[in-house]
């Protein structure tokens, strides 16, 4: 990590260019080659980005959760493991609140034409919006917080968000309804039209290969800024300890 | 035993120093007050009776959990003064302890502004509960606690913060949602008298294992954020 070697460089490079491609593909498949939707019309287009990105927006509140777990477990065992475990949970809280607004945003155009209004108070919609508060004011901590404790407590809020989680999702479902079912897994009828699936996995992929490009990104720009920081605390002991002439 | 004598030593020093002040609970009544006013003046309940059964749960538990931010940001700040607080950190009694005794003295003041507010709010906004009024007796307690063991947490955790009297609506309220969403349903099914007595059940079920979890994670995770250095 420390040095970015050529290899290292290629590869991340290699990778951005699968998601371009891959995305590239997702995009003819879902905008040219799938017949329109036979309720919606082309509006259903919209699905195959609506749905692939809402998917992976429950991915990335697991892995902030996994990461302050482990930061908090090595924060006194091993101090340079938890800094990285740190700069991975602020990037995937990051990931996650930009996977949930594009969901969100999304969502909303496609119920103006669908549902005929922007928003409904209605379970899946209230959980999702629920989950982008939370790691909207994740981040908010860890911008107010002052160095040096910032990462513990900003791991000790991911850990109250992440039990809320699923308290949310039940209790709003108890609340109320209006969204679809799950496609997948959703009851008998569920499960998409054969001539949908191409343009479904081609978007779900190209989608979670851009997730990672972002996260690995921000992850290495976070690291980078940990070990700027830990390069001026050094200089300023080194030059407290200097003898005054 | 031990611990529990550790926490009712920092509940009774909690309650002494209110007791010498009487800063939150007057703080906090006041300012309740003021919101049920407001709200009053916005609405104009008492002309409207069924619309004011359908929403007056909701602007109970709303001038309540504004109250009660503005007394716990103050609950933690007192005991910043004299370096109190590191004293604390260097007691050898668990840190849970002090955690759990001053979360019970946040409760007690919330309960008694309740105490004090439920007969104002009534003749304020002409209410006539529909519904088993004694209910409530359960619902205001377990949604009250919901609101104050996080809350404690939270002004804590934003104690060392830059601007913490910002910061702690900031985090309280997401992850209160849930529990607010289900005090405010049973609330308003009680005095609407609009839910069957099983969803009612269910809803205070919710907050019932809300108060658990919530409860059990905070006490797992204080020692953490009051040694977080």
């Amino acid at each position: 990590m420390e040095q970015r070697t050529p290899t290292l460089r290629s590869v991340a490079w290699l990778w951005f260019g699968i998601a371009i491609v891959v995305l590239v593909v997702g995009f003819r498949e879902a905008i040219f080659l799938t017949p329109a939707d036979a309720a919606q019309g082309d509006v259903g287009r919209i699905f195959y980005y609506h749905v692939p990105i809402a998917m992976l927006s429950l991915l990335f509140p697991y892995l902030n959760f996994a990461a302050s777990l482990a930061y908090l477990f090595w924060r006194s065992r091993d101090p340079l493991k938890a800094l990285t475990a740190d700069a991975f949970a602020v990037a995937s809280a990051e990931v996650a609140v930009v996977y949930s607004s594009i969901v969100l945003l999304s969502g909303m155009l496609w119920g103006r034409v669908a549902w005929g209004i922007w928003w409904a108070w209605d379970g899946r919609l209230t959980s999702m919006l629920l989950l982008w508060l939370l790691y909207v004011s994740y981040l908010m901590l860890r911008r107010f917080s002052a160095t040096g404790q910032g990462q513990t407590l900003a791991a000790v809020l991911s850990i109250f968000a992440a039990v809320d989680v699923p308290i949310v999702y039940m209790s709003i479902r108890w609340w109320r309804t209006q969204h679809p079912a799950p496609v997948f897994g959703g009851g008998p009828n569920s499960g998409m039209d054969k001539s949908m699936l191409p343009a479904f996995f081609w978007n779900l992929t190209g989608w979670a290969i851009w997730g990672i490009v972002i996260l690995l990104f921000r992850f290495a720009l976070e690291r980078k800024r940990q070990l700027a920081e830990q390069e001026a605390a050094l200089q300023a002991i080194e030059a407290s300890l200097e003898i005054p002439q | 035993m031990i611990y529990i004598r550790h926490v009712i030593d920092h509940l009774h020093k909690d309650l002494r120093l209110e007791w010498r002040s009487r800063d939150s609970i007057n703080g906090m009544l006041f300012f309740t007050l003021l919101v049920v006013v407001v709200f009053g003046l916005a609405f104009d309940p008492a002309s409207y009776p069924t619309t004011t059964r359908q929403i007056s749960g909701g602007i109970l538990w709303v001038a309540l959990l504004f109250a009660s931010i503005t007394a716990l940001n103050q609950s933690w700040a007192r005991e910043l003064r004299n370096q109190v607080l590191e004293a604390q950190r260097m007691a050898p009694s668990p840190a849970s302890a002090l955690f759990l005794g001053k979360a019970l003295a946040n409760m007690l003041f919330v309960l008694v502004v309740e105490a004090i507010l439920a007969p104002i709010f009534i003749v304020f906004f002409n209410l006539h509960v529909l519904g088993n009024i004694w209910l409530l007796t359960l619902i205001l307690p377990l949604g009250t606690w919901a609101l104050v063991v996080n809350g404690t947490f939270f002004a804590a955790l934003g104690l060392r913060a830059r601007n913490r009297e910002l910061l702690l609506p900031l985090l309280l309220l997401p992850i209160s949602l849930p529990a607010l969403l289900a005090m405010v349903q049973a609330t308003t099914g009680v005095l609407t008298a609009d839910l069957d007595s099983i969803q009612i059940d269910t809803w205070i079920k919710q907050l019932l294992g809300y108060d658990i979890i919530f409860t059990t994670i905070c006490i797992l995770l204080f020692e953490t954020v009051l040694n977080a250095e």
